[in-house]
């Protein structure tokens, strides 16, 4: 690791204002970038920790009756204070790595990093949540653009993610081994006006929706609807942990399985 | 009973009171003063030729001591290896050098090119980044039968090709091994992968090195197995240091699994630089770097045979392997695929011809070595993997065809010139069948199924040589070193006891039960006995802990330090009594006369041997302390049988392991928790070779499997709660304590099993078109299988 100044601001305001300086990089829970700092493949120069800015922790109830998660919100936090609201993102939270990483990993972190085998962006696209930044709010539909790729603009920090929902939700995780983040996860959610169906881990483009899923499924929403469905492998990534075809293989296999026990 | 104390006690590990309260000494926890750190500038191409190498700008980086590249070790030896083969026509293997720094070419992904010595690490790691190194980079050889193509590049320029041997076992049997095949009555054929493995023991490498100018003595600190080998390996082959100018301390060390047991370049370095320098030099490997500068395991592709009679009869076996020994020869890599595998494919059975061919071959990858069971694993993946497949084939249970086969007569001499001095295989398979509830098989898998999930069982048997080794016999395959063990007890005036053994401890327990032995020997506290290791200053020259040998090499050199002990104290007491020495017992820490009730306690005459005023000095020696050197007279035979049973998912063919038997046969068990203990991290390591480890190259020579992003370890809840059972004993015949080691028995008997079981789950689902599937069997791998 090199040496780097670091930040510790208590309000959004100043946290932009430190992240405006030359070579500065936001800090969430450190999980994803600080191994890489290690590695000495990022060098900020100084680190913007957002993990004492009081209105970017925890997790409410808004009127429209989203579940609203600050961007510095721990896993670990999301586990327990979004259990009784959304089920399924607590389950999808609980079983992201480890005890260590959930109590220090941060929603924000996890969706600005958009790692194409992370948990929830999955669970962001399928609730079709919206990301509040510190300038806008932007559709999930909008954000995620490919592999670590996303909507937000340099030195733009996400401040709060709000969740619509669903009637009924199930995130399917099938780990990659070694890491135990996604080699294959769909997140399902059955809204009033359809379903939405989600995929992570598969595909080079990133976190996806299935639609031919979601079609199949908001018609009928059974196991037995995606049966006759198929997902091309042709953009699915091929690696030690399995080809593209197995790849694809699983996204309907957990489509299924998550439709049944969403119930 | 229990016994709670001595031979069969599980007494609680001592060694675990400061492992466990972090207060363990390790090598990363020694820091000298005025010490320097070094950072391994590393090859990022697996070939290619060094054309020059610019250090001008980072010598002028903050707190850079000195550069060092391959020029600096021209002059010094290279890395000796301590095994050499002769292949089937009688010449010996292709032996090619293997520098401290690359010199000339590199020849794996982190081969090391140059040595920043600084006054932080950081620094060290900073103008190491700042160094220029132009390589021409060269196609490279990843394959192993793409290697021995010809034509296909060579690993080393001056070597004939990149054969390292082809070595012929028993060459002198193949005739009539292949004159058993052609009257066979059924051939069972299997070609498999036993994959490549990284050991990742949970303290990474270190060494510091230190001088001493005033008096010109070096020492080194390091993550060693077998100190004495690596000062013997260094002072004489590559340094140049007399072995009474050289101390190597191997404190407390976090595992090793074989990994440590080598001599490697880094421990030079730091040596070397020490003197140079004038100061300390240490070294600490990230886990990044072990993964490609730890030597590496198994990694053997393999074509076996078994050629039956037609009442199911074992008439011959015949093996063909590619063994992968990686880009240079590591200390003991030559005799891994040959005398630690050949010599055991007669596994369990009565199979009266056997050929073993195996080609070494040099690749661009990191050197392989013996990895916690080396070469057994293999010869028991092999063995056990063809006979489940021949069972199927000829449509008998796989168990009856392991029974009907068995050896049942001892001592047996194998084909492959081994002699199994005791065992009894229908003992360890009869304990298993009750540990397992076969018979309750089928309504288990009823259940699985109704759960949609398909459930198998797979069985096996393993046979390990262990107690290694007989030094004359080792001595004529090829070693050059002896496999004797040492042990030196020094009783003080008080009566405590330090036992200083050859041995070495990295997780295995000995301070523990080695102490139990002695305590039972005299009849005293095993807390008045101290058991030290670990340090040439302060112990006698051993061959240190590998292949299962500390408790039946180093444990009989301490039982016969201790006889000497006994026998002199025998003396002393008698003098005390005045009786004769013919008629003192020792029991519970006293001396009797015989048919007296005359007696003095231990405590008595250690003083007696130490402040000797009533003493008998015209006879004997005041002091109380005897060395012995143990060269055991043959290997020792664990052996035993195992189970896995697993549901295998049809829908996405990842595997559970539901449950997993042992029923071991070690000899006489000293301390039976260590040995459960030493049993499940066994199976923990070969379960988690047959289903998730996996060292994965690409065709350029790119580790793809540098991290545990991707090298995937197994995980406590991948793995099952253990039945182990070492009740079946059949003593050891040779050694004075009748024990076998048990050290990697688990390791070595899991993976058929666990392959096995997904294999018969296949098949009573349907899928009778799968054979065979390479480890790991990863979800992936398994459901690709199933697709035909
Ligand atoms: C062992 C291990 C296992 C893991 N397993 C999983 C898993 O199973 N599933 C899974 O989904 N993830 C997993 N993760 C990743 C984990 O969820 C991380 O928490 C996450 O990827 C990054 O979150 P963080 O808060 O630690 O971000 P950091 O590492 O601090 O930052 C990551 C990136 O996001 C930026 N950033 C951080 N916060 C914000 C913000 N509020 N606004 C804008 N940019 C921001 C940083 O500048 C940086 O570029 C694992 C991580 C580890 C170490």
């Amino acid at each position: 690791m090199y040496n780097f100044e670091f930040a510790k601001p208590t309000t959004i305001a100043d946290a932009v204002e430190a992240l405006g300086h030359e070579e500065a990089q936001a800090l969430g829970g450190g999980q994803t970038l600080l191994p890489t700092m290690k590695q000495r493949l990022a060098a900020p120069a100084t680190l913007v920790s957002l993990n004492a800015i009081p209105e970017m922790i925890g997790v409410c109830l808004n009127d429209a009756g989203e579940v609203c998660i600050g961007g510095a919100t721990t896993h670990a936090m999301v586990v327990r204070e979004a259990a009784a609201h959304y089920p399924a993102l607590a389950a999808l939270a609980s079983h992201i790595g480890d005890p260590a990483v959930r109590n220090r990993g941060t929603i924000g972190g996890s969706l600005a990093n958009n790692d194409p085998s992370a948990c929830y962006p999955a669970a962001a696209l399928a609730s079709g949540a919206t990301i509040k930044t510190n300038t806008r709010d932007i559709a999930a539909d909008d954000y995620f653009q490919g592999m670590f790729e996303t909507a937000l603009n340099d030195g733009e920090i996400i401040t709060e993610v709000r969740f619509p929902v669903p009637q009924t939700a199930n995130y399917q995780k099938f780990v990659q081994p070694a890491s135990r983040f996604a080699l294959v996860g769909v997140f399902v959610a059955q809204f009033a006006d359809g379903v939405r169906v989600a995929v992570t881990g598969a595909s080079s483009d990133g976190v996806f929706r299935w639609t031919e899923a979601e079609a199949a499924l908001s018609g009928d929403f059974s196991k037995s609807a995606v049966d006759g469905l198929s997902v091309p492998s042709g953009s699915m990534i091929s690696d030690l942990h399995g080809s593209g075809d197995y790849r694809a293989h699983l996204v309907k296999v957990m489509t299924g399985r998550a439709v049944a026990a969403a119930g | 009973m229990p016994k709670d104390h001595g031979i069969g006690a599980s007494s609680k590990r001592r060694e675990d009171v400061r492992f466990l309260t972090g207060r363990g000494r390790y090598t990363d926890d020694i820091n000298l003063y005025g010490q320097a750190y070094v950072h391994f500038l590393r090859s990022d191409v697996a070939h290619g030729t060094l054309n020059g190498i610019d250090t001008s700008e980072a010598e002028g980086m903050p707190g850079v001591i000195r550069i060092f590249t391959g020029k600096d070790f021209e002059g010094v030896g290279g890395l000796p290896c301590g095994w050499q083969v002769t292949d089937k026509h009688g010449n010996p293997m292709q032996e090619p050098g293997h520098p401290i720094l690359a010199q000339g070419k590199v020849r794996h992904v982190g081969d090391p090119i140059a040595a920043v010595v600084a006054e932080t690490a950081a620094q060290a790691r900073s103008a190491a980044e700042a160094i220029a190194v132009d390589i021409h980079e060269l196609p490279a050889v990843i394959d192993m039968r793409k290697a021995l193509e010809p034509g296909a590049p060579k690993v080393h320029d001056d070597l004939d090709s990149n054969l390292c041997y082809d070595w012929g076992f028993v060459e002198e049997n193949k005739g009539a091994v292949d004159e058993a095949f052609s009257k066979a009555a059924h051939v069972t054929t299997l070609e498999l992968v036993n994959n490549r493995l990284a050991p990742n023991a949970m303290e990474p490498r270190v060494a510091v090195g230190d001088y001493a100018a005033g008096t010109d003595d070096s020492t080194l600190y390091t993550t060693s197995q077998n100190p004495h080998v690596i000062r013997l390996l260094m002072g004489a082959f590559v340094l140049g240091i007399p072995e009474h100018k050289l101390r190597v301390v191997a404190p407390d060390v976090g595992g090793g699994f074989g990994s440590k047991i080598f001599h490697y370049a880094e421990e030079a370095f730091c040596t070397f630089a020490a003197k140079q320098l004038k100061r300390p030099v240490k070294w600490t490997c990230s886990r990044s770097e072990a993964f490609i500068s730890d030597a590496h395991g198994r990694d053997h592709v393999t074509k076996i045979e078994l050629a039956l009679d037609a009442d199911n009869n074992f008439m011959a076996i015949r093996t063909d392997t590619c063994a992968n020994m990686g880009a240079y020869l590591s200390t003991f890599a030559p005799s891994v695929p040959t005398w630690l595998h050949g010599t055991l494919m007669a596994g369990n059975y009565k199979t009266p011809l056997i050929y073993v061919n195996v080609k070494a071959v040099f690749t661009n990858t990191v050197p392989v070595d013996a990895y916690r069971g080396a070469g057994r694993p293999e010869a028991t993946f092999q063995l056990e993997r063809l006979i489940d497949k021949a069972a199927r084939e000829l449509g008998v249970d796989p168990v009856e065809l392991r029974r009907q086969n068995f050896i049942t007569e001892f001592p047996y001499a194998t084909p492959v010139a081994v002699e199994y001095d005791t065992g009894d295989y229908h003992a360890t398979m009869d304990k298993l069948l009750i540990m397992i509830d076969r018979d309750g098989f089928d309504a288990r898998a009823a259940k699985s199924k109704e759960a949609g999930k398909l459930r198998g069982l797979g069985i096996n048997c393993y046979i390990e040589a262990c107690g290694i080794a007989p030094s004359a016999l080792v001595g004529q395959l090829g070693a050059r070193a002896g496999l004797y063990e040492s042990a030196t007890v020094r009783v003080n005036a008080t009566g405590g006891i330090v036992v200083m053994t050859g041995s070495h401890s990295h997780g295995q327990g000995h301070e523990t039960s080695f102490a139990q032995v002695v305590a039972d020997m005299i009849g005293i506290p095993e807390a008045q006995i101290e058991i030290v290791h670990g340090d040439t200053a302060n112990t006698p020259m051993g061959m240190g802990t590998y292949g299962s040998r500390s408790i039946a090499v180093g444990g009989s050199a301490m039982v016969r330090a201790t006889e000497k002990i006994i026998s002199k104290a025998k003396k002393i007491a008698a003098h005390l009594m005045e009786a004769s020495d013919s008629d003192i017992e020792l029991k519970d820490g006293q001396f009797t006369v015989a048919g007296t009730d005359k007696s003095v306690a231990w405590g008595d005459v250690t003083l007696a041997a130490y402040v000797p005023h009533n003493y008998p000095l015209t006879e004997l020696e005041p002091g109380l302390e005897e060395t012995a050197f143990y060269d055991p007279n043959n290997f020792t035979y664990p052996a035993g049988a195992y189970a896995c049973e697993v549901e295998v998912d049809p829908e996405t063919g990842k595997v559970k392991i539901c449950s997993f038997a042992a029923a071991d046969d070690f000899g006489n068990v000293i301390n039976p928790m260590i040995v459960s203990g030493q049993v499940h991290g066994g199976l923990a390591q070969g379960i988690g070779q047959a289903l998730l480890e996996n060292v994965s190259y690409d065709a350029d020579g790119q580790l793809l499997s540098a991290s545990y992003m991707d090298y995937a370890m197994p995980r406590a809840d991948d793995l099952p709660f253990y039945q182990v059972d070492h009740s079946c004993v059949t003593p050891c015949t040779h050694n004075p304590l009748g024990v076998k080691g048990c050290g990697e028995a688990g390791a070595i008997g899991s993976p058929p099993a666990v392959v096995n079981a997904v294999i018969d789950a296949l098949h009573r689902g349907g899928m009778t078109h799968v054979g065979h599937i390479d480890m790991p069997l990863t979800s992936a791998r398994v459901w690709t299988a199933m697709q035909g």
